[in-house]
């Protein structure tokens, strides 16, 4: 009785120094958000154009566009690959290549995101400079490398969702006479959708966090991209760039710039629970 | 004959389920399959239309003959045989769409889109699995909120929209109340006028109230095949007799 109790209150407060650890770091967060908030108003700071700390003149348009371009170009380039990856790997591969490619495909999202920059410095910047135009310090180079670090989650979280489509649809379609095609794009497509946007909304949580190897590859210059091969500035690199030197506005600034990128994020989980709680509700 | 099956073996990998099953089905008529579980009978009729091509390790040698043609042979094409074999699962399996959409399903993947044409083979095929009535205000709304009885009518209505030549059904009943069990007995006389129909069942009553012909799987082996009354007044077999008295299975 008596370690049942220590264990039930053991894990009890456990979860409570959880819960208090992050409901701290948004306080946190927020608080020292509050002198941007009341000296410049939250509406400036979003859709303020430049971006001075030396003048005081604090707007993050630039850096959102940044992000949400460079977010959603890695998107472009992720979710087809990694759809028919997933599709590849759990309705055609045999089993022998399955077992081949999970571990592959977990030792790519293990990698960390230094050695993906390192990469994308070494590789892509001197392939895009060379072959396109520009320094190579662009949207689309750190578009490619995002591209690769989202992979592994969209195809692993995607192939669960195929995976749960109930085997007597598909053998419903087979008897049928659906070819093994009609069968993916009819049934199996559809039945796994709430899980295959689950997938891409994971990825593009990752993608629009992803700092370093962004940091590495975007060039870091403060403009609204009007090419994709022109560099850009996201939310955190900004963050990351700065803080080291960062006093009095200027540091608070920075914090209001987390706040945005936190309220981001928690906008696309909010759709994530929406579209699997709608999900659960046409399957059953 | 209808279908004809000659010295067929098959298993998944090294296991053995089916031994030299020799059968022969008559066109028109329901044939029971009855056996104990495990027995492998509805591995045979997986085998009729190669759903069990859908498992790897799946092998077999011997002949299942449709219509004279061996459907394990290289000039078949697998996708045309099951649209000329259709199949109704043990659980009712309706696509989570509309009713509508379910019986259209067929027609639409064999590439017909035509509106018109899709929704009255929708009608008749509704009507002929004697669905029609019950669904005919409701045909855009979920098949998943149809009874259990009514889902497996509608799944026999989807069958039968591809006009297919035979119909496998494998336990059709075992889910179901007895009044949902007869309606689908009913049909299935009904059917018979139409397709050919297997018919996989563990009720023995059934087996004996709606078919015409009757073959008794036991570990794998065809022990007896003949007349439903036959089998059932007169077996031959000590085994079929002790099966059917109740005595083990």
């Amino acid at each position: 009785m008596i370690k049942e109790y220590i264990i039930e209150k053991g894990l009890f407060s456990i979860n409570t120094i959880l819960i208090i650890l992050s409901s701290l770091m948004v306080i946190f967060l927020l608080n020292e958000s509050i002198p941007i908030i009341q000296n410049y108003g939250i509406g400036d700071f979003i859709f303020g154009l430049t971006w001075s700390p030396d003048n005081n003149i604090f707007g993050i348009l630039p850096m959102i566009a940044g992000s949400v371009i460079i977010t959603g170009l890695s998107l472009v380039l992720s979710i087809p690959l990694a759809i028919s990856c997933a599709i590849f790997l759990e309705e055609i591969a045999p089993s022998n290549i399955k077992k081949l490619f999970k571990p592959i495909i977990q030792t790519l999202a293990g990698i960390p995101s230094v050695i993906y920059g390192f990469f994308g410095l070494t590789v892509i910047v001197p392939l895009i400079r060379n072959n396109f135009t520009g320094s190579g310090f662009s949207v689309i180079t750190a578009s490619i490398i995002l591209a690769v670090m989202i992979l592994p989650t969209i195809i692993s979280v995607s192939q669960d969702a195929i995976k749960s489509v109930p085997e007597n649809y598909k053998e419903a379609s087979f008897g049928l006479g659906s070819t093994h095609w009609q069968v993916i794009r009819n049934i199996i497509l559809p039945t796994a959708l709430p899980g295959i946007v689950t997938a891409i909304i994971l990825g593009i949580g990752r993608a629009i966090g992803e700092t370093l190897a962004v940091l590495m590859l975007v060039g870091n210059v403060n403009i609204i991209p009007t090419s994709i091969f022109e560099p850009a500035r996201t939310l955190t690199s900004n963050i990351a760039l700065e803080m080291g030197y960062a006093t009095g506005i200027h540091y608070n600034a920075l914090f209001t710039t987390a706040t945005v990128l936190f309220a981001m994020i928690i906008i696309l989980m909010s759709i994530c629970w929406m579209i699997q709680k709608r999900g659960v509700g046409n399957a059953c | 004959m209808k279908i004809e099956v000659n010295h067929f073996n098959a298993g998944f990998g090294n296991m053995e389920i089916l031994k030299d099953i020799n059968l022969k089905i008559p066109k028109h008529s329901v044939t029971a399959l009855i056996g104990p579980s495990g027995c492998g009978k509805s591995t045979f009729l997986r085998s009729i239309n190669r759903m069990n091509d859908l498992s790897r390790d799946f092998c077999c040698n011997g002949d299942i003959l449709i219509n004279s043609m061996n459907i394990y042979g290289d000039e078949i094409d697998v996708v045309d045989l099951r649209k000329n074999v259709g199949m109704v699962f043990q659980k009712a399996n309706p696509f989570p769409m509309s009713i509508y959409d379910n019986v259209a399903y067929g027609l639409r993947i064999h590439g017909i889109h035509d509106d018109y044409e899709i929704s009255k083979v929708v009608e008749k095929s509704l009507k002929q699995a004697a669905l029609w009535e019950e669904v005919e205000d409701k045909l855009f709304e979920s098949a998943l909120n149809l009874s259990g009885g009514q889902q497996q009518r509608l799944c026999i209505a989807r069958t039968i929209a591809v006009n297919p030549d035979i119909i496998l059904m494998d336990e059709p009943c075992s889910a179901l109340d007895p009044i949902s069990t007869l309606k689908i007995e009913e049909l299935i006389s009904e059917l018979k006028k139409d397709y050919t129909i297997v018919l996989v069942t563990h009720n023995m009553q059934q087996a004996k109230r709606s078919s015409d012909y009757t073959a008794f799987f036991l570990n794998g082996e065809v022990i007896e095949s003949g007349l439903t009354r036959n089998i059932f007044q007169n077996p031959q077999e000590i085994k079929t007799q002790d099966y059917i008295m109740g005595r083990f299975g």
